[in-house]
């Protein structure tokens, strides 16, 4: 089975979480060893998913979990303690 | 510590959302994009935990049962700010969307999100997917949830699950790999030392 660069980029997600079977990833890789385009979207969509997941992309606002529990503990106060849920 | 809460010792329950404040946070500021808004949700969710903690069942995670509270609250406050608002995703549609296509790509080190620009480049692709995409990519990739843990969540299948995030994926690289390219030029992308 030849693939082309289309069948290629289908597979991508595939190969970056290692759940193709190891026929297809076998023609994936024998494409992306003469594919210089494909080899770049797989290069790069790795290197973004790293970034993105990166914890500084998203900081938490300042005093965030200062507010968070202090509400908690507001409402704490406002409403019963949880019980169990009845079981039936 | 779940019990030790039950039994009346709430105080506990301050530990024992500790560790997930970030990850309740994040899910709401992915959904809502707005800082104050998604801090608001975030602690509306955290008291819903607290008042329902006795529906919590064991066999789930609390992490997941947590963020499901959030998504929920989120969704809720989404759909009271645009009533029609609704994603047309199809996942059995056989279009996916095409990468951008270069003819290399060299390493961009984490090293380049200490520039604000960087940052503000990634959170403003990942506001551009759909809300449907955007929630499937936010627990996969930011929350770590495996695959089954992000159905369960979302109450969707794997199938969409695996066939959103490949598409969030796309659309990301799509849209970032250039932006990127040219925000960090190639002097800039490595390292002085080597």
């Amino acid at each position: 089975m030849v693939l082309n660069c289309r069948h290629v980029w289908d597979y991508i997600s595939g190969y970056l979480d290692n759940t193709l079977d190891a026929t297809t990833r076998a023609h994936v890789e024998e494409h992306l060893a003469h594919c210089e385009i494909c080899s770049a979207i797989l290069d790069s969509t790795r290197n973004i998913l790293i970034l993105t997941a990166d914890d500084r992309v998203f900081e938490l606002p300042l005093g965030y979990s200062e507010r968070l529990h202090a509400r908690l503990t507001q409402a704490m106060l406002e409403v019963p303690p949880p019980e169990p849920a009845a079981s039936s | 510590m779940i019990q030790k809460v039950l039994a009346g010792e709430t105080e506990t329950f301050h530990e024992l959302i500790r560790p997930y404040e970030r990850s309740v946070y994040l899910m709401a500021l992915s959904l809502l994009r707005n800082e104050a808004e998604a801090e608001d949700a975030a602690q509306e969710a955290i008291i819903k935990g607290y008042r329902n903690l006795g529906k919590f069942r064991a066999e789930a995670r609390f992490s997941t049962w947590l963020i499901t509270i959030v998504l929920n609250e989120a969704r809720a406050r989404l759909r009271r700010k645009q009533p029609g608002l609704t994603d047309s995703i199809d996942d059995t549609s056989e279009d996916s969307p095409v990468p951008a296509q270069l003819t290399d790509w060299r390493e961009i080190p984490s090293e380049t999100l200490e520039r604000q620009e960087v940052r503000s480049l990634i959170r403003r692709a990942l506001d551009a997917l759909p809300i449907a995409y955007r929630e499937v990519f936010v627990l996969r990739e930011l929350e770590d949830h495996n695959v089954q843990e992000t159905a369960d969540t979302l109450g969707i299948t794997t199938a969409s699950v695996k066939m959103r995030l490949h598409r969030a994926r796309m659309m990301l690289q799509k849209q970032l790999a250039p932006q990127l390219k040219s925000a960090v030029p190639v002097s800039r992308r490595r390292f002085p030392w080597f």
